[in-house]
């Protein structure tokens, strides 16, 4: 699979837990641990104070070291484990500073009080441990962190999953304003499409380790091309607006030991054909786009389609005969006339 | 109708009878040195048979804790609760497990609530047999695949001798719920039955646990964080904050109008595809306040000290839960100020359909 972050843009990469996501963002920065193994790629890297292009993936040990938390930072998911509970927030800023910046511990702990004027946690909570803070103020305290070497590219690992709506919508507009502010290139990464439609310029869509559309947000929002990306905006529930039918994916992801032949997709896919049984899962542009640049992985599905015919879905894993008292697929819409169906397949 | 507390009717009433009646629940955790938290605080409701009820809030709003109470797995500090009209009394081992085969809970994770060393048919056979549902074997057996059917878990034969390890997590919490099924509950509490699950199929379990109410007339109490679910898939929502009920209503009126100040914050915080202006991506500034670390009020409103609309009357005065119009309440003194619209009625009414 092929990304490209441009300066100054925010990328969402979206897709389920095992899709591959923080794989690919580890990857990138070769922080995945045996067994895991780059087999192919090539990332390359090119910044405002980096002269010509770095290809991580041959760099030596020590360059690396130079560039992580420099150039790229990362802010790692569940914020309530990436910190050292035993370590005030002072501290833990001042030992990454000291670590990569080789800055004195004097110099360390004064830039630490800044980093956090830089996400809105008073001074005074220098001294405070990772438990006395609250989920927002930890994630908070990680993004400072991220930030402490003045990076170009930071990549989020889910930052506000675990956070409440509130302090969600706190902590991503804070996120939005230090990157206009800091000039920030963002991989946002999250499994949550509804947010990236507000946050990322371009969305990129991965299922079971494959890019399967990439898009702006506009693109992805309104002509939403691949199967999955269309089955994806369907899960989600809106608040605001007109009710609309809702309807989930049927199915679950594939085992990633043994995927299936063609597209990856296919087993849960209400277009599939014998057709897709061929496939290789290359990107293309879509055809009835004018843009080149929104891609996707489905040549037979375009924006206009419409959907599919609900099909009697292989509901669990190993799709046999329904009992005949539980028909699978089609239930909630017979089930409850007063309820307009919403939930229904 | 069943008129519950603050003179409301409840949206969920026009389903069914009355399952389930909570008047005045109130928790206290002592922390020793005498402090107190006051983790739910004086909250009533009612659950109807076949009609789902939705108790949204954030971490720590106490809405767990309201679905252990009923559950029998706290005791209450003070209230009550009536099961099918009977005063809840739960003294001796054997009126706990009546009430238990009565009322049953779902948890969140199934990755935790599962047993890793037992399969499906040992999670599944004690239940049907603690609840005199079958004794003999080929009789729990058949009941087994009779639940396992019901949770569209075909063919029943391939995931009987399953362990939780071997599915997947939409499968686990099916699991889960089969065995709060084998029970055969008139009540099930559940404590955010989809927020482990991966986007895409949580739609599916959803699906599956308006099915199952409806066909099995279930009251069903659905504990959330995630407002727009709610909207969805409750007759009504009741909306806590701090231990209390801060606005409570049919489910489609209270996402569309909030009336009270942390409702509308709520609503409006959810991330929308649909919302129009996107204030995040154009990087608007949002006045980044902190909002945990402002901690709740001895006396007053408990969310004064993060409403926009907070006056001095606010901080002295707690409000209670009033009607605002035949279906909705709201524990608000700006309520003028806050949702004028709402007050002036033109949103009230006997529709309780959602």
């Amino acid at each position: 699979m092929n990304l490209t972050l441009h300066a100054g843009e925010v990328i969402g990469l979206a897709g389920e837990s095992g899709s591959g996501k923080s794989t690919l963002a580890y990857g990138a920065t070769r922080l995945l641990r045996p067994p895991a193994l780059i087999t192919g790629g090539s990332v390359r890297y090119s910044g405002r104070r980096v002269q010509q292009p770095v290809e991580l993936l041959e760099l030596q040990a020590a360059d690396l070291r130079r560039l992580r938390w420099r150039e790229v930072a990362i802010v790692f998911q569940s914020a309530m484990n990436a910190l050292n509970p035993i370590l005030t927030v002072a501290d833990q800023l001042a030992d990454a500073m000291r670590a990569h910046l080789q800055l004195p511990k004097a110099a360390a702990q004064e830039k630490a009080a800044e980093l956090l004027d830089l996400v809105s946690i008073p001074r005074s909570r220098l001294r405070s441990y990772p438990h006395e803070l609250s989920g927002g103020m930890r994630q908070r305290v990680m993004i400072a962190m991220a930030l402490a070497a003045d990076p170009e590219v930071v990549i989020m690992d889910e930052p506000t999953t675990a956070l409440d709506v509130v302090v969600q919508r706190d902590i991503l507009t804070q996120i939005m304003e230090l990157k206009e502010r800091l000039g920030l290139s963002i991989v946002f990464i999250t499994h949550d499409i509804s947010l990236l439609l507000e946050l990322a310029d371009r969305i990129a869509v991965m299922y079971a380790g494959q890019l399967v559309e990439v898009g702006t947000a506009e693109q992805i929002q309104h002509e939403p091309s691949h199967p999955y990306t269309r089955g994806l905006l369907n899960s989600f529930p809106s608040l605001h607006g007109p009710r609309r039918k809702l309807a989930g994916i049927p199915g679950s992801p594939p085992d990633l030991h043994s995927p299936p032949p063609g597209c990856s997709f296919l087993p849960r896919c209400g277009y599939g054909t014998k057709a897709c049984e061929e496939i290789d899962m290359s990107l293309a542009p879509v055809a009835s786009s004018a843009d080149l640049r929104h891609v996707t992985a489905c040549p037979f599905v375009l924006p206009g389609t419409p959907d599919p015919a609900p099909r009697a879905a292989a509901d669990a894993d190993p799709p046999g005969p329904a009992s005949d008292a539980v028909p699978a697929g089609a239930i909630a819409a017979d089930a409850d006339p007063g309820h307009e169906g919403e939930l229904a397949k | 109708m069943t008129t519950t507390d603050a003179g409301v009717v409840s949206a969920a009433a026009a389903r069914g009878p009355l399952a389930m009646e909570a008047a005045g629940l109130t928790k206290d955790f002592s922390l020793g040195r005498g402090q107190v938290v006051h983790a739910v605080r004086d909250v009533s409701f009612s659950l109807h048979a076949g009609a789902v009820v939705a108790l949204v809030g954030e971490s720590g709003s106490g809405k767990s804790t309201v679905a252990r109470l009923l559950a029998g797995q706290e005791r209450l500090t003070a209230g009550s609760i009536r099961l099918n009209g009977e005063p809840v009394e739960l003294s001796s081992r054997r009126a706990f497990r009546r009430y238990k085969s009565a009322v049953q809970m779902v948890f969140q994770d199934p990755f935790a609530s599962l047993n890793p060393v037992h399969t499906v048919r040992y999670h599944l056979a004690r239940p049907v047999r603690l609840h005199h549902r079958a004794s003999n074997p080929a009789e729990v057996q058949n009941e087994i695949r009779a639940l396992l059917a019901q949770v569209r878990l075909t063919p029943a034969d391939s995931f009987i001798g399953k362990y939780p390890h071997e599915l997947s997590g939409g499968q686990r919490q099916r699991v889960a719920f089969a065995r709060a099924l084998a029970a055969s509950p008139d009540v099930l509490l559940a404590d955010e039955p989809v927020s482990m699950l991966d986007v895409s199929i949580r739609l599916e379990i959803l699906g599956l646990l308006d099915d199952l109410r409806t066909r099995l007339n279930l009251a069903l109490l659905y504990i959330t964080h995630d407002i727009a679910s709610a909207r969805y898939f409750a007759d009504e929502v009741l909306v806590m904050y701090a231990g209390q009920v801060v606005e409570r209503g049919p489910a489609e009126e209270l996402t569309q109008s909030p009336a009270h100040p942390y409702t509308q914050l709520l609503v409006a915080s959810a991330p929308d595809p649909d919302r129009f202006g996107r204030s995040l991506r154009a990087g608007i500034a949002g006045g980044t306040r902190d909002t945990a670390a402002a901690a709740t009020p001895e006396t007053g409103c408990l969310f004064s000290p993060r409403c926009p609309l907070a006056d001095d009357h606010c901080r002295a005065e707690a409000p209670v839960l009033q009607r605002v119009t035949p279906s909705r309440a709201a524990a608000c003194w700006r309520l003028d100020a806050a949702a004028p619209d709402v007050l002036a009625g033109r949103q009230g009414g006997e529709d309780v359909t959602g």
